[in-house]
C-alpha cells in the first residue's frame, strides 16, 4: 500500500506519514550531495540566500551517472546520507522539509527534524537503474561546475520511497533490526 | 616471451569498464537470487525484488546498476614472459577507464587532490596493484570500487593476544558499524596478516574472489562459514530495514604475519560487487 505524496510537501502530508510507510512522490524534488551542501552552508553562513527556494522542498542525495541521448537522466540512485548531517540542520532551520537518502542519520539531524517538523525517507540503495525510471526530467539549476554533484531539479513521477525518520523522530532503522537481531 | 599491446590493453580495459557496470557476474547474480527465497522479513524479500529487477533494466537498457560506477581498481597480473609493447602499460590501462566511462556513460567520480577535490573528469587515474606470475599471460582483474561502502571499511591492528576472538570482534564491530549504510546485503572482504598494508590489500582482493567459493585452508573456511551465520544474526537486512541476510558473502585471504602482530583489514562492498578477469 503506498502513500501518495507530492513534491514540494505540505506540512499535512508530513504529519500523515509513519516510519514504515511506503510512499510514491510525485513532483519538483532537488539533488545535492557533498559539494553542493558545503557550498550552500558556507554561501548561507555568509548571509547569502541558498541557491533555490527550500521552502518545502525536498532534497534528493543523489549524483546521477550521464544520461544517454532519450533519457531524462543516468542511474540515479541515493547516497549515504550521513555525510549530509553536518548540513542539515541549518537547511530545515531555512524551510527544506524532507530529505531522500539512505543510512542512518544524527542525533543532531533528528532533533531537528523534530523541531522543524520534517521527514526522511530512504530510496533503495544500489538501484540507481530502477529508480532513473521516475525521473521525467532533470535540469541543472545550480554549481554546474560540479558535473555529478550540480544541483539539478528533478521532475518525478511514483518515485518510490520509505519513511525511515517521521516528523516525531521515530526511526524505523532502530525499530526494524530488534525483529531480526540475535544477540 | 609473448607481446601484449597496450592497444589490446586499453581495448579490454575499456570494454571491461561497461560490461561490469551493467552486467553483475553470474556469481553475484544467483547469490542475489538465492538471497530472496531465504530472507524471512516480508520488507526485506522486496528490497532485494527491487534489487533484482534493477539488473534486468541495467542490462537491457544500458544503465549503470548503480550509479556510482566507483573508482577503478585494477589488479594486474604480469607473466614473467610478457613483454608490453606500444607503449607505457600504466597509460594503457588509464586510457582503458578513461574511454570506458565516457563511451560507457559512466560517471566521473575522481577528484585529483584529497583536500581541494576538483573532479579529475575522466574518472582516472585508476588504482592499480601489480604482481608479477610465473608465464606468459596478462591477468586484468577490474573492481570498480563504491564509496557508500569503501567508506564502512576498517583496518585493525590487533596483538596475537586478541586472537582468533579478536579477529571475530572486529569483523562484527565493522559490518555493524556499517548498518545500512553500505547498501546491504554485502559481500565482506577480509584480509588476516600480513602488515598495514598487505591486509588491506588482502581484504580488497578477497572481494574478487567468486561469491560461493571458500578459501582453501579448512580452518579459514570454517572462519568464512561461521562469520557469515554471525553476520546474518545481526538483524541488519537488506537495504538496512531488518531482516535475516545482511550479508551474501564473505571472502577471508591471510598471509603470514610478524610475531608482534595481527592485522585485520575489513574491506566492506555492497551487493553490487563488480568484478570481471581477462586474460590478454
Amino acid at each position: 500500500m503506498y502513500k501518495n505524496i507530492k513534491a514540494p510537501i505540505s506540512d499535512v502530508e508530513i504529519k500523515s506519514l509513519n516510519i514504515g510507510d511506503y510512499v510514491y512522490i510525485t513532483g519538483k524534488i532537488y539533488t545535492a550531495r557533498d559539494a553542493a551542501h558545503e557550498r550552500m552552508f558556507e554561501s548561507m553562513n555568509s548571509g547569502n540566500n541558498p541557491p533555490f527556494e527550500l521552502d518545502h522542498n525536498i532534497i534528493y542525495y543523489m549524483g546521477p551517472s550521464p544520461a544517454r541521448k532519450g533519457n531524462a537522466i543516468g542511474s540515479a540512485g541515493p547516497t549515504t546520507s550521513s555525510r549530509m548531517d553536518k548540513y542539515t540542520p541549518l537547511l530545515l532551520d531555512h524551510g527544506l522539509k524532507g530529505m531522500i537518502g539512505k543510512g542512518k542519520r544524527s542525533e543532531a539531524v533528528i532533533a531537528s527534524i523534530i523541531k522543524n517538523k520534517a521527514i526522511y525517507f530512504a530510496a533503495v540503495g544500489g538501484a540507481g537503474a530502477l529508480l532513473s525510471k521516475a525521473i521525467k526530467k532533470a535540469t541543472i539549476i545550480a554549481y554546474d561546475d560540479l558535473g555529478t554533484e550540480a544541483i539539478r531539479e528533478l521532475e518525478v513521477k511514483n518515485f518510490p520511497a520509505i519513511v525511515v525518520v517521521d516528523c516525531a523522530g521515530h526511526n524505523l532503522y532502530e525499530e526494524v533490526v530488534k525483529d531480526y537481531r540475535k544477540e | 616471451m609473448k607481446n601484449v599491446s597496450c592497444y589490446d590493453i586499453t581495448q579490454n580495459v575499456k570494454e571491461m569498464c561497461i560490461k561490469s557496470n551493467h552486467y553483475l557476474s553470474r556469481d553475484m547474480e544467483h547469490a542475489l537470487n538465492k538471497a530472496i527465497c531465504v530472507e524471512k522479513s516480508e520488507l526485506g524479500r522486496q528490497i532485494l525484488k527491487s534489487l533484482h529487477e534493477n539488473l534486468d533494466i541495467a542490462r537491457n537498457d544500458m544503465i549503470p546498476i548503480c550509479q556510482d560506477t566507483g573508482m577503478a581498481v585494477i589488479f594486474v597480473e604480469l607473466g614473467q614472459e610478457v613483454h608490453i609493447t606500444d607503449g607505457n602499460i600504466e597509460d594503457a590501462l588509464n586510457e582503458g577507464v578513461r574511454k570506458g566511462y565516457e563511451e560507457g556513460f559512466l560517471r566521473k567520480s575522481v577528484v585529483e587532490d584529497p583536500i581541494y577535490r576538483k573532479s579529475t573528469n575522466d574518472n582516472t587515474p585508476a588504482i592499480i596493484h601489480y604482481s608479477i606470475v610465473p608465464g606468459d599471460q596478462l591477468k586484468l582483474t577490474l573492481a570498480p570500487k563504491g564509496f557508500g561502502s569503501e567508506n564502512m571499511s576498517r583496518i585493525f591492528m590487533l596483538k596475537p593476544s586478541d586472537g582468533i576472538e579478536g579477529v571475530k570482534r572486529s569483523i562484527i564491530e565493522t559490518v555493524d558499524a556499517a548498518g545500512p549504510n553500505a547498501c546491504p546485503p554485502l559481500v565482506i572482504g577480509v584480509g588476516i596478516g600480513g602488515d598495514f598494508e598487505k591486509c588491506a590489500l588482502m581484504a580488497k582482493h578477497a572481494l574478487t574472489r567468486e561469491a560461493g567459493i571458500y578459501s582453501e585452508i579448512t580452518h579459514v573456511k570454517d572462519l568464512e562459514i561461521e562469520m557469515l551465520k554471525k553476520i546474518n544474526q545481526l538483524g541488519i537486512g537488506p537495504g538496512g530495514l531488518g531482516g535475516t541476510v545482511t550479508a551474501l558473502a564473505i571472502n577471508i585471504e591471510t598471509y603470514p604475519t610478524h610475531i608482534a602482530g595481527l592485522p585485520v583489514a575489513i574491506n566492506i562492498c555492497c551487493h553490487v560487487n563488480r568484478h570481471i578477469s581477462r586474460y590478454l
